[in-house]
């Protein structure tokens, strides 16, 4: 059952992922982008990431995909598709240089077991049981990775300036 | 196998964001196409923590909140651009290349 469920949400990632680089209108490549970050959402709850899953959807196909929608239409873009595409060269070589990235990412990874397991799966299992799906999260986070925690913040706050000083007209 | 699946997804998700930087001009789905790359990098990370443990899905927060902050910056940007230039074409972006 998770098996099947796993395929339908990486048909829908994937034919998202495909509508976005061909659709024809930046709204409408928004549209399947969401798609996607639901696809991808779904797979992470389906490999055990249940807090992960949660934040995707609210963080992901919530807040950012609003600010990208919402700068869509303050400029109000979308109606030039053939100058958006590049030449028949750009795309063969893009498509090329994809193909070599799939292939090589997808050539490290498959051999099978060529990711050694350390019994991660069991370690995530005692972690939810004890501390539930947020707090097996949440306790390395706040514990060990407590500098980078803060350290993010301090990022989100210079972005927060940043943008402001960027996009003002007149400071 | 769910996770060596996953990760065979990731890198597919993160080749389709390639063509998309590769082939289009406009900044806007540009910047789609970095968050799609961002995501298939996270999809890794979760698909590993499932042989390595919990600081993946650690990892993939972290990453969450760096994307939230590129996107701020990167649409702050294509406004500005866009006042000066009437269009979110790439060509535009030249002047930050130097």
């Amino acid at each position: 059952m998770t098996e099947l469920l796993w395929w339908v949400f990486a048909s829908l990632a994937i034919g998202g992922a495909l509508g976005m680089i061909l659709g024809r209108s930046p709204v409408a490549s928004l549209m399947f982008l969401i798609l996607t970050f639901f696809g991808v959402a779904a797979i992470y709850i389906l490999l055990g990431a249940h807090f992960i899953g949660a934040i995707q959807i609210i963080v992901y196909a919530g807040a950012i995909m609003v600010l990208f929608l919402f700068v869509i239409m303050l400029l109000n873009l979308g109606h030039d598709y053939e100058k958006d595409l590049r030449s028949v060269g750009w795309m063969a070589a893009g498509f090329a240089a994809a193909g070599a990235t799939g292939f090589l990412l997808t050539r490290a990874f498959l051999p099978a077991g060529s990711v050694p397991d350390m019994g991660g799966d069991s370690m995530i299992a005692a972690a939810v049981e004890q501390y539930g799906a947020v707090g097996a999260v949440a306790y390395p986070m706040l514990q060990e990775y407590v500098v980078p925690f803060e350290l993010t913040g301090l990022l989100l706050l210079i972005a927060i300036v940043g943008a402001v000083v960027l996009a003002k007209r007149r400071i | 196998m769910l996770l060596t699946q996953s990760l065979v997804l990731s890198a597919i998700l993160f080749s389709l964001g390639v063509v998309g930087i590769l082939i289009r001009r406009n900044a806007i789905i540009l910047f789609m196409c970095v968050e799609l790359m961002l995501n298939a990098a996270n999809l890794a990370f979760v698909a590993l923590s499932r042989a390595v443990g919990i600081e993946g899905q650690v990892f993939v927060f972290f990453v969450i909140a760096v994307a939230a902050a590129e996107a701020a910056v990167g649409l702050a940007i294509v406004i500005a651009v866009f006042r000066h230039f009437e269009s979110v074409d790439i060509k535009n972006f030249s002047l930050l290349r130097w």
